[in-house]
């Protein structure tokens, strides 16, 4: 019987179609010429590379699980595999793909007017507009519920006051999906740039997500039609299901990095040597590096069973909570150990697991922490919900 | 105006090689294959002639010579936008050289009414460069090999290329119908997109066997044969010098003259 394969150790990949596999191998030739030769320096430099968004649009990545208004309709083992892939470039690119297809085109898609789908859909997928979504605010994430920001009729219109905080695109984006609260519970509405008094500006300063861009968001008093809320989107469920397509797509995600940085360690071991004979022949490191290939294994089968949870129509949002929970822990724990095991070079932005162990730090955050899925999954098992 | 890009199926170029025991080739267990990079640049080239013309209702066909498993160069194409594609395939075609590969092409599309065809410069796999000219031999058209730039006349029947040769441009004025052959630089090529991928699966292949392409095996019967393949030999280790840096310096330069001839 014939080794397995380091990187692909369970060969999942014979579990895949073959345009699974083609759709992978477009994206993983792409990560390799695009971003991996310019990802390290946008890193240092805090700068998220828009350059790449028209090939990213023209690959027709944005929103690419969405069926009709110009775009692809690819089922969702497909998607998880784009994530894995722009992942293993960098968290940044692919929150870049996520808001825009998960978090913004989707509740269009979803919750929105035919007139709605036409106008924004087709010209998201091609990368001409911008998208961010607005939920969490200032004085909290883990609990929506109590959002401050607000909405409230006057006449036929909506006018909107509050402030939505850590917003992924925020300052790039053309419109925002933006949630408040009304009389009638939470509401989604499409907040278009320029409105009078929505007005926005960058975190700066970010130890993580350097490669992305991450915004505040203003709203006084701006006045939105009716023609511009999301009539099918009532309560949390709306903003909450968003963020379960979004998940989703982050534990496949969490893989590609975990994936680039074992790459790394392992090359690295093979040709250190110390006491007389390479890292890899030691004891320790075998254990470390044969970890880092259980995790990411174990990542693999659960992504890719819930993708096809997912596809089947079958999923529940538990289910992919265990996964967001599972996957993100493994990335960032690989992560770690991968930088401790390259050293001193370990620690700089040549050698790429810092920067996806700094990155995985937002993943582990965003998108519900660590805790809130763990919460969600023991709520899930006992029937108590303890948030 | 109907264009013809040839592309062809060939082994990544990140992959190790390894050479069969028996020495009969390459083993192809496990390599991905790709379209030759060369040829990429044919296609790019053709679509973005079509695509600056669009009034002018230019059709793009791509061909593959080459095993069943080739169909996926068709399907790439399909994926960056071409019209038509052509899948050459049979036992027939499996070990011919390259110009027995140029008269089976030759075979399959003299009755098209192409106007233009793009092939690359070379394929990644052989290195050989010969399908292209020996093809425009084939159909007894001009040719214009490694081409780095193409200037259209404004009535698209001729254009003026540019290619590189050692030190220097070389500008060549050229009447369609006529064969170009693609040197790195002329584009980029595009990546195939998600929507192409999805139409791609549905959209058919034309395969053609020996006797649909209608040549007599004797007719493509190849003047030369691969004799055997075999590893390049293993680089011989290096050789270290001892002494103080005087002693060193002065047996590495008696080394390159003496041993080496090098100075
Ligand atoms: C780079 C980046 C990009 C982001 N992009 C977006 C975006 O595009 N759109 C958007 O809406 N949001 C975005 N976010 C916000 C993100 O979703 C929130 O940060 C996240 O939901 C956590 O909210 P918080 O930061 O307010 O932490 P808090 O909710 O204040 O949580 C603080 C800590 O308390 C823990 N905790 C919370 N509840 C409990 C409990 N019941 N029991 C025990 N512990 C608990 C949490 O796990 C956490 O450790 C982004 C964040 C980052 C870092």
């Amino acid at each position: 019987m014939e080794s397995p394969n380091v990187h692909d150790f369970y060969d999942t990949r014979a579990l895949l179609s073959d345009e699974e596999r083609q759709v992978q191998d477009m994206v993983r030739r792409f990560v390799d010429e695009k971003v991996l030769p310019v990802i390290a320096h946008a890193f240092e430099e805090h700068r998220f590379p828009k350059e790449l968004i028209p090939t990213i649009a023209e690959m027709g990545l944005l929103g690419c699980n969405l069926e009709g208004y110009d775009c692809p309709g690819l089922n969702n083992v497909s998607y998880g595999l784009i994530c894995q892939e722009l992942e293993r470039g960098d968290s940044g690119i692919r929150s870049f793909v996520s808001v825009q297809g998960s978090l913004c085109m989707y509740p269009i898609h979803a919750y929105g007017t035919e007139e709605q789908k036409k106008k924004w859909l087709p010209q998201m997928h091609r990368g001409r507009v911008i998208g961010c979504f607005g939920l969490t605010e200032p004085d909290g994430g883990s609990d929506p519920g109590t959002m401050k920001t607000h909405a409230k009729k006057q006449g036929g219109d909506w006018v909107i006051n509050g402030a939505k905080m850590w917003i992924t695109n925020g300052t790039i984006a053309d419109i925002a999906i933006v949630w408040a609260s009304t009389d009638e519970g939470v509401r989604g509405f499409i907040i278009e740039k320029g409105m009078p008094g929505y007005t926005s500006r960058d975190i700066l300063r970010k130890m993580s997500l350097r490669a992305s861009v991450t915004s505040e968001l203003f709203f006084e008093n701006v006045r939105v039609p009716e023609a511009s809320r999301l009539p099918k989107a009532a309560g949390l469920g709306g903003p909450l299901s968003c963020l379960t397509q979004a998940r989703y797509g982050i534990t496949w995600g969490a893989i590609g990095a975990a994936e680039a940085c074992l790459d790394e360690a392992l090359t690295f071991t093979k040709q250190r040597v110390l006491f007389g004979r390479p890292l890899s022949h030691t004891q320790t490191i075998q254990r470390r590096l044969a970890d880092c290939v259980r995790r990411i294994t174990a990542a693999k089968l659960m992504s890719l069973q819930l993708g096809r949870l997912k596809d089947a129509g079958k999923l529940h949002h538990s289910q992919v909570s265990l996964a967001k929970w599972n996957n993100v822990r493994m990335g960032l724990d690989i992560a770690r150990d991968c930088r401790d095991i390259l050293g001193a070079g370990g620690i700089s932005v040549e050698c790429c697991p810092i920067r996806h162990m700094l990155n995985l730090e937002s993943v582990i955050t965003y998108e519900g922490t660590e805790t809130i899925h763990e919460l969600v999954v023991g709520r899930e098992i006992t029937g108590h919900p303890a948030f | 105006m109907k264009i013809l890009a040839l592309a062809k199926h060939v082994p990544e170029s990140t992959t190790n090689i390894k050479v069969k025991a028996d020495g009969s080739g390459i083993e192809t267990v496990g390599v991905k294959f790709v379209m030759n990079p060369f040829c990429e640049f044919a296609v790019e080239e053709a679509l973005r002639i079509r695509e600056k013309n669009a009034a002018a209702g230019i059709e793009v066909t791509v061909l593959t010579l080459g095993p069943a498993a080739a169909a996926d160069v068709v399907r790439t194409a399909y994926a960056m936008g071409a019209d038509q594609g052509v899948h050459l395939c049979d036992d027939a075609f499996t070990s011919i050289d390259e110009i027995a590969a140029a008269r089976t092409i030759a075979a399959a599309i003299k009755s098209r009414g192409f106007d233009l065809i793009i092939a690359g410069k070379h394929a990644i796999d052989y290195d050989s460069g010969q399908v292209g000219p020996a093809l425009a031999e084939c159909l007894g058209w001009p040719h214009v090999g490694a081409v780095v730039a193409i200037e259209w006349a404004a009535d698209m029947k001729s254009m003026t290329v540019r290619r590189r040769i050692e030190g220097a441009e070389e500008v060549v004025n050229i009447k369609l119908p006529c064969l170009l052959t693609c040197e790195k630089g002329l584009n980029e090529a595009r990546y195939p997109s998600l929507p192409g991928l999805m139409k791609a699966k549905k959209k058919p292949i034309e395969t053609l066997n020996l006797a649909a392409v209608g040549v007599a095996q004797a007719d493509i019967a190849s003047a030369t044969k691969m004799g055997e393949f075999a590893p390049p030999p293993p680089r011989p280790p290096g050789r270290m010098l001892k002494g103080s840096p005087e002693e060193m310096a002065k047996e590495l330069a008696r080394i390159l003259r003496e041993e080496e001839k090098l100075i």
